[in-house]
């Protein structure tokens, strides 16, 4: 296969990257590999499963859906930003662990990045909601009752 | 002893690390160095290899290597049997085994026959393309009972049939007991099981240290230990030359535990001939056949009862898909037939089953591990019965539970763990009672026909199971002091998801009075914990947890020893608490957990005779046999009658699994089975055609439950202890997952009115699609 490179500058949690990456290169493989952002996990590489959801300028989108040079100049939030710069949980992280909304954790980043994303468009959702904004993403360990209830806890934290 | 933590939702010690994306997962292995492995896979089900050429494959840049199954030379070897065939009278086991490579004749899809190593895995992937392979395709076995058949094409040639196992069973005289019953219900049943599927795949890195003269293995498997004792034998090594490490593992749920993969075997190979690290990592298309799955049985059954409904005898007779190869024993089928019985009275019982081989993955055990086939044609022969009969479904099973008094309650037959199956302890009524009354059983009838009124269409299911927990043979484990007060512990047993970071933390910490959260667990890594069998059989809290619970009480001993020599006075007179030892009622008077172990490891002077250093201790737990744990679930649906969409308006699960060590990771156990159970029972099916290819491998296509097919679950707990270990405990992994079959068909059946359409639901899974079929089919 010919194979040709391009320089790409992304940001990512708020630091510049400036690589040069094969065309091919899937951006789930350049976070967790050339970047070492190795908390963004791939479940299924078609695009099913979410668990390698990212922040792409704010909107979650399939890192194993799409190339790395297509994130070239964009801003790229994962997990390993969610924690404030003390260490300090997200509300959701807290919720999840509060609420046993995790097991193996697999597809927990994937779950954090996607309903963060649906918590800032939505404070007060029902527990419908939540469920419907949840759906693209598949957990094997929890039957996501407790993640529901991580998502609406975390509602109300950051609802204040 | 400060605040007690055991039976308390305590918190998660690993939830840090995975929630902030700092948990080592396989795929986070990076060496410096680091080869990638792809595997050129068999697209056909069952063909005689003509001819493999790897030398284009061998040209590409930045290929270092590919391997067919003559270039391993001795290495190509057929697999261990790792679970050999139960001591039954009788029995009738073919062992044969997988193999690294296929040789001469592939017999799955997916089987490998070439590996390729190269600097990147998209090169290795590219690489696969280059491969030029011939075969003539043969016929495929997928049927089962045309696999038995006279002149059926033959998966292994060598053994004159396709039959992998024969085995019966039988307890008391079941021909005689139903010459004398009132009535017998008889039906055929087939039940398929899916694949585990978990969100991560498998994976494994293999580093040879050709300077240390060491091999380390990161491996995506349930039984680190049963790896490296395998691989160390395989690659000539010695066992302490071989560090099998099994990291954070993301899901596993039994087919992560069949050990001696292909992968397993080639990569170490590989990373030795080569002497560069290299990694595989499963993509989710090779999952769905490369990794084993559980799938189906036809049962032929029937149920002798009296006339008010109490079983006088059970006869079965049923076939199961084994697979190309069956590595694994009879685990899954002698699962199914001794879980059959259930919490039931059942006094004769005289079951048989043949295991097939198949062109199709390799079975082994998934989350019920067989439990959930026979539980599904026991409670639907109830059904039928009670339906027969005109006795209530709730009470025809309250009529045939085992009575309280009745325990140890023996069944005669040979259980999975080589015993005769025998129920340690357990009150089933009151399990019983409790879900009819959270699913509001007695007010439903009127519920229902009020819904009818308005055109909707509810149904109720009640389903009771009992699974066989925490069998042995042991595991062990290390509890140490470290000096900065902290307590270590060490396990053999991998773990998935399950807590064990958290309540071995909890057992150890109410010995030493110490925080939860100062206790740090290691599991999985062969070097910190030697010996030990793995995470399978709802185990890991009842056998190591036990281990766990003595060395703490080992390392308790030791440290009040200690400091009734230090203070000069009585044991008896002494608290540890707080990471302390103190004198009771003097709290001014104590001494470190810490200090303590700094002084149990003396730089200069002399000991005692017989002194140990350091506070530790290394203790093992066998128990004697399996705990059985036992449960109810009941459900309401509602089904659309002319699409049969299905919603659960309410899931109740009451479960007894003896004393409890934490309820949160106890509900979240649950909570997860039955996620898998209502997937086996509605969504998730191994589509095959008759050619053994999968027709639906793709998450897209293989329907997992999302948060919209999971209702929210009702959970309560009874609590009869186990007299097997000094817990009480029994485990729980499973039992969330085994009874949803039944509860479906049972549900399904009752919203549709379906007797009175004239149809029985006797398989599982069922689907929309399915209803429709069966229906339409009676309606003709």
């Amino acid at each position: 296969m010919d194979t040709d490179h391009h320089e790409i500058t992304v940001s990512v949690n708020g630091v510049r990257y400036q690589r040069r990456v094969e065309s091919r290169l899937l951006l789930s493989d350049f976070l967790r590999h050339d970047l070492a952002l190795a908390g963004t996990h791939v479940g299924c590489e078609h695009g099913v499963c979410g668990a390698c959801t990212i922040l792409l300028d704010g909107e979650p989108v399939r890192s194993c859906l799409m190339l790395a040079v297509q994130a070239k100049n964009h801003e790229i939030s994962t997990v390993e930003g969610l924690t404030n710069k003390d260490g300090e949980y997200h509300p959701l992280q807290q919720a999840m662990h509060d609420h046993h909304g995790l097991q193996c954790g697999y597809c927990t980043p994937g779950i954090l990045m996607t309903m963060t994303a649906f918590l800032n468009e939505n404070g007060s959702p029902s527990e419908d909601e939540v469920r419907e904004a949840l759906s693209g993403n598949l957990c094997r360990c929890t039957g996501y009752q407790n993640i529901v209830d991580a998502v609406m806890s975390a509602a109300e934290r950051m609802r204040g | 002893m400060s605040t007690r933590t055991f039976g308390e939702p305590i918190k998660r010690n690993e939830d840090r690390r995975l929630l902030t994306g700092q948990a080592l997962f396989i795929d986070d292995v990076e060496l410096p160095g680091m080869l990638h492995a792809a595997f050129l896979r068999s697209q056909v089900a069952h063909a005689r290899i003509l001819k493999i050429d790897i030398s284009k494959a061998l040209q590409r840049p930045g290929v270092v290597a590919a391997y067919v199954a003559g270039d391993l030379g001795d290495y190509w070897q057929p697999g261990p049997i790792l679970v050999p065939p139960p001591p039954i009278a009788g029995i009738i086991f073919n062992e044969r085994t997988q193999v690294p490579l296929a040789k001469d004749k592939v017999r799955h899809v997916g089987e490998p026959l070439v590996i390729v190593i190269a600097e990147t895995r998209y090169i290795a992937e590219d690489a696969l393309d280059d491969i030029d392979v011939e075969l003539e395709q043969l016929p495929a076995v997928v049927d089962l009972e045309k696999g038995l058949s006279p002149g059926s094409v033959l998966v292994h040639e060598d053994v004159g049939s396709n039959v992998s196992a024969h085995v019966r069973q039988t307890k008391g005289n079941y021909a005689a007991a139903a010459a004398k019953a009132d009535r017998i219900i008889k039906r055929r049943f087939w039940y398929e099981h899916g694949i585990s599927s978990p969100i991560e795949t498998r994976g494994v890195v293999a580093q040879w240290d050709a300077r240390a003269n060491q091999m380390t293995i990161w491996d995506t498997t349930q039984a680190p230990v049963f790896v490296r004792n395998g691989l160390a034998g395989m690659l000539g090594l010695n066992e302490r030359q071989v560090r099998v490490i099994a990291p954070f593992v993301g899901g596993g749920f039994g087919p992560k535990i069949m050990m001696f993969y292909p992968e397993e075997v080639l990569l170490p190979w590989v990373s030795m001939k080569l002497n560069r690290p290299v990694k595989w990592i499963e993509d989710r298309l090779e999952h769905f056949f490369a990794t084993t799955h559980e799938r189906g049985q036809i049962h032929d059954a029937e149920m002798a009862l009296t006339g008010d409904g109490r079983i006088v005898g059970i006869k079965d007779v049923f076939l199961h898909d084994g697979g190309a190869y069956d590595p694994y024993g009879l685990t899954v089928p002698i699962n199914s037939q001794c879980t059959l019985l259930g919490p039931y009275v059942v006094p004769n019982y005289d079951s048989t089953f043949t295991q097939v081989f198949t062109n199709l993955p390799i079975v082994t055990p998934y989350r019920g591990a067989g439990r959930q086939h026979g539980v599904f044609v026991m409670e639907r022969l109830l059904d039928f019965a009670a339906n027969e009969l005109n006795i209530d479904r709730a009470e025809i099973r309250r009529r045939n539970l085992i009575p309280p008094d009745a325990f140890p309650y023996t069944n005669e037959i040979i259980y999975q763990d080589f015993e005769v199956l025998e129920y340690d302890s357990g009150n089933y009524e009151p399990v019983l009672d409790m879900a009819l009354d959270a699913i509001g059983y007695n007010a439903f009838k009127d519920e229902q026909a009020a819904a009818r009124l308005q055109g909707r269409h509810l149904g109720i299911g009640v389903a009771c199971y009992v699974e066989g927990t925490g069998i042995g043979p042991y595991e062990g484990a290390k509890v140490q002091v470290q000096s900065n007060g902290k307590v270590s512990v060490a396990t053999g047993i991998g773990t998935q998801g399950q807590g064990h970071f958290t309540v071995f933390a909890q057992i150890a910490a109410d010995q030493l009075g110490v925080a939860v959260t100062d206790v740090d667990v290691v599991t999985g890594d062969t070097d910190q914990f030697y010996w030990g069998a793995g995470t399978f059989a709802s185990r890991g809290a009842v056998v190591a947890g036990n281990a766990v619970n003595e060395a703490s009480k080992v390392v308790r001993k030791k440290a009040l020893k200690l400091a009734s020599d230090l203070f000069e006075c009585s044991e008896d007179d002494l608290v540890i608490e707080d990471g302390k030892v103190s004198i009771v009622g003097i709290p001014e008077k104590f001494v470190k957990l810490g200090d303590l172990a700094n002084q149990a490891n003396p730089m200069r002077g002399a000991v005692q005779p017989g002194t140990e250093p350091g506070l530790e201790s290394t203790q093992y737990f066998g128990p004697k046999m399996g705990a059985t744990a036992n449960g109810v679930h009941a459900m309401i649906v509602e089904m659309d009658p002319r699409t049969f969409d299905l919603k659960i308006l309410k899931y109740v699960v009451v479960h007894d699994c003896g004393t409890v060590i934490n309820p949160m990771i106890l509900a979240g156990q649950i909570h997860g089975g039955v996620a898998q159970g209502i997937g086996n029972a509605f969504y998730e099916k191994l589509v095959f055609d008759d050619q053994g290819q999968l027709l639906n491998a793709s998450l897209a296509d293989y329907l997992l439950p999302t948060a919209l097919e999971v209702p929210r679950m009702e959970l309560a707990h009874t609590v009869t202890k186990s007299p097997l270990n000094p817990m009480g405990i029994k485990g729980a992994g499973e039992a969330g997952a085994i009874p949803g079959g039944p509860l479906f068909a049972q549900a399904i059946e009752d919203a549709l009115d379906l007797k009175g359409r004239g149809v029985e639901l006797l398989e599982i899974p069922l689907s929309p699609s399915r209803l429709f079929e069966l229906t339409r089919n009676a309606q003709r």
